[in-house]
């Protein structure tokens, strides 16, 4: 019996020898991006701590923050090729997860915050 | 590139069925899926850790500054031997490094080049291991002690110097008596939790990637995808194995740097 309800699609799996060359070089090039940011958080982190930094330190927080998403950024688009992929699953991957991530560290961030004042004012 | 998505197919073909819409195969969409959960469950853990720590005026007093969290290197056990961050930078290159070979794995698969994948995905899962031993390495020097339950070495130069250890408190039995001394050693007992179930859940994931990937290797040397005639199984391993990579690089800024 010849079944109609699989879906055909073409897996395209496959690039040529000159396609694999441009791939490799990006692969290397990321590598290198990724490399000098872990390189700077550590050497920051290392020579420049917090207690040294003083007020200069929230502005580091951040910085390292930032630099971690944009590590995310680029692993996520290039090692994991969701930046090749068509638009509708990129949103369909990327805004459920941003909008789930962004409600609950707010939530989380917002009732810590609140339990700690509750805590400085009935403490004693 | 070459991959499917970057081909133009008019909407009606697309959305009108017999094809898939997001060109992407049934494994690799769920493995996304899959993907996008465990991310929303490594979130979770982390976003609790900040709540536990600002929710606390105490804690935020208590908790240790990240890059003095582990200090220590291996074969250096004098007192001067204080590392910031030097071993988890390691830690943190050998996995972006085997994400790396990962996705050179994945390429030579794209090739059917047998011999490159077999290449990338060994050292793909010798990164894993040198990970997960590094690991171990770590969470023994945290948990030893010169009278620890899990001892690693008897000079044990390690918990003196922690943040968390050090602080010998003496075990009085009822008669007042000193009867032994026990470490106390992880400082506030919150952030212990957080820090071991956390890295633990994340080395567990690395744990199950690198047995993934030795069984993918075992059926490329086996040539299950050179009859299949595509390396997608590895594009799927590929795509957990850097995701672990992905964890790691939040887990590194919450722990160690902020």
């Amino acid at each position: 019996m010849v079944r109609d309800d699989i879906i055909e699609y073409s897996l395209d799996a496959h690039h040529s020898e000159e396609e694999g060359e441009k791939i490799r070089k990006k692969i290397w090039k990321v590598t290198a991006i990724l490399s000098i940011i872990t390189l700077v958080e550590v050497l920051v982190g290392a020579f420049y701590p917090k207690e040294v930094a003083g007020s200069a330190w929230e502005f580091i927080k951040w910085g390292y923050i930032i630099l971690t998403v944009i590590k995310a950024g680029y692993i996520v688009m290039v090692f994991m090729h969701l930046g090749e992929e068509r638009k509708t699953f990129k949103m369909m991957i990327i805004i459920p997860y941003i909008i789930f991530i962004l409600y609950l560290i707010f939530h989380l961030s917002n009732e810590g915050i609140s339990v700690g004042d509750t805590w400085n004012t009935f403490r004693h | 590139m070459s991959s499917p998505a970057s081909k133009q197919i008019d909407s009606a073909t697309l959305w009108g069925g017999k094809i898939s819409p997001l060109s992407i195969s049934y494994g690799k969409l769920m493995m996304w899926f899959f993907l996008v959960s465990d991310a929303l469950t490594f979130g979770g853990l982390l976003a609790s850790l900040g709540f536990a720590k600002f929710s606390n005026p105490e804690n935020i007093a208590a908790w240790p500054a990240g890059e003095q969290v582990f200090t220590h290197m291996p074969f250096l056990h004098g007192p001067d031997d204080v590392y910031p961050l030097l071993y988890v930078a390691l830690m943190t290159f050998i996995l972006i490094v085997s994400s790396v070979t990962m996705v050179l794995a994945v390429e030579a698969g794209h090739r059917m080049d047998k011999r490159g994948v077999i290449k990338w995905l060994t050292l793909t899962v010798v990164g894993g291991l040198i990970f997960l031993g590094s690991q171990v390495w770590e969470w023994s020097t945290f948990i030893a002690g010169p009278d620890g339950n899990l001892s690693t070495w008897n000079d044990n130069a390690t918990l003196q110097h922690n943040v968390y250890g050090g602080e010998y408190e003496p075990i009085v039995d009822s008669h007042g008596h000193t009867i032994g001394t026990d470490v106390k050693s992880y400082g506030p007992t919150l952030y212990a939790d957080f820090f071991f179930f956390i890295t633990g859940f994340h080395g567990f994931h690395v744990f199950t990637g690198v047995l993934f990937n030795i069984i993918i290797l075992l059926n490329v040397f086996k040539g299950t995808y050179e009859k299949r005639g595509h390396y997608e199984m590895v594009e799927k391993v590929g795509l957990y194995w850097h995701f672990i990579d992905l964890v790691w690089v939040f887990v590194f800024t919450f722990f160690y740097l902020v």
